[in-house]
């Protein structure tokens, strides 16, 4: 039981629905093929490298899992992870170098 | 002999870079898909602990599936049946729900240069398909062969989405069904993690972006007292502002070289 009602969380659900559409539409929908200003174009290069290490680095340094103890396994494997990337620039490989080193480094560690 | 065959033949590109010139849009749905199937293992896990998630939280089947085909988009999705299990307000759920998606804006800003010419219809699936694992791997793609066409530019994007976001949809019913018997030692909390930084770690090719990226994670760090993930829409804009800077920069150098 939620304490909600059925009606109250169908509504919570489209709302959040059609707000998160409406964020990802916006861009791409509304300036389509006209460009846009030099500077937004230039920030907006970034935005990758900009948001991903962003959500990233506080669960590097203070994993949910750990209860927020930096763990130096996540380290290790987040490093490896980088460093194989940078170095392959393969998405693929990277991912496999963090797992494997995590999972090694989880079990030498434990 | 097409105008993309004949890009595809110039000189000073890459054999790589000529390859993915010359595959037809089929080839580059093919391609896109292939690309982003190892994010299934993390789609998986993070999925089915959402199905696990809303049937503890008391979700019925139809509302679990509503959300996750409606909502796609998973730290919103989690967001959402936090709130509802803490008894918050209507308001406060929709509007934190929506607020952790606000990254989606940008990412649907950084591409309109690269997706903005397709058609209005193409525009409306590939906005509601836009999640972090399409995004990235597209716009990595794209800025590694920029004169892709724009139909080979929205066959990637299709491919990349056909092997992740039903992937999504399914582990959340498997962990809907299959409830508690997952075991927690498998540390698949880093698998995303990992994944964003493989994602991440390529593109760090010039100055600009290896600043950017450094400015996001000091900044993230910094501003991590804020709370419910606020700290992010410092930390981004920061780095955003911070690659915009450097570039134009190194631009102002190599210029003044000439």
């Amino acid at each position: 039981m939620t304490g909600y009602s059925d009606s109250t969380i169908w509504l919570i659900i489209v709302a959040v629905g059609l707000g998160t559409y409406g964020l990802r539409w916006s861009f791409l929908g509304i300036f389509g093929s006209r460009p846009m200003p030099i500077w937004a174009q230039r920030m907006l290069r970034y935005t990758a490298v900009g948001v991903l290490p962003a959500i990233v680095a506080p669960l590097v340094v203070w994993p949910a899992a750990t209860h927020g103890e930096p763990d130096p396994a996540r380290m290790i494997a987040a490093v490896a992870a980088v460093a194989v990337g940078v170095l392959t620039r393969n998405v693929l490989a990277a991912i496999l170098a963090g797992m494997t080193v995590l999972y090694t480094a989880l079990y030498f560690m434990a | 002999m097409s105008a993309q065959a004949e890009l595809a033949a110039s000189p000073h590109l890459s054999p790589e870079q000529s390859r993915a010139l010359q595959r037809s849009p089929a080839q580059c749905v093919r391609h896109g898909f292939l690309q982003a199937l190892p994010f299934i293992l993390v789609l998986m896990p993070f999925g089915m602990l959402f199905g696990v998630v809303a049937s503890e939280a008391g979700l019925d089947l139809a509302q679990t599936v509503g959300f996750t085909v409606l909502v796609l988009a998973g730290a919103s999705q989690f967001t959402a049946v936090q709130l509802l299990t803490d008894h918050a307000p209507v308001l406060v759920i929709i509007v934190s729900a929506i607020a952790v998606n606000l990254r989606m804006a940008m990412y649907s800003a950084s591409l309109v240069p690269w997706l903005g010419a397709a058609r209005p219809r193409d525009r409306a699936w590939i906005a509601y398909a836009l999640i972090d694992q399409s995004y990235a791997l597209s716009i990595q793609h794209y800025e590694k062969h920029p004169r892709l066409s724009i139909d080979q530019r929205v066959g990637y994007f299709l491919g990349s989405v056909l092997a992740t976001c039903p992937v999504w949809v399914v582990a959340m019913l498997l962990g809907f069904w299959l409830g508690k018997s997952i075991p927690e030692d498998w540390a698949l909390d880093f698998a995303m993690p990992i994944t964003f930084l493989a994602l991440i770690s390529p593109m760090l090719r010039t100055p600009a972006h290896v600043a950017a990226a450094l400015v996001a994670v000091v900044g993230s760090l910094i501003f991590a007292f804020l709370p419910s993930g606020l700290g992010l829409f410092v930390a981004a804009p920061l780095a955003m502002i911070t690659g915009a800077v450097v570039e134009a920069l190194m631009e102002r150098r190599n210029g003044a070289r000439l």
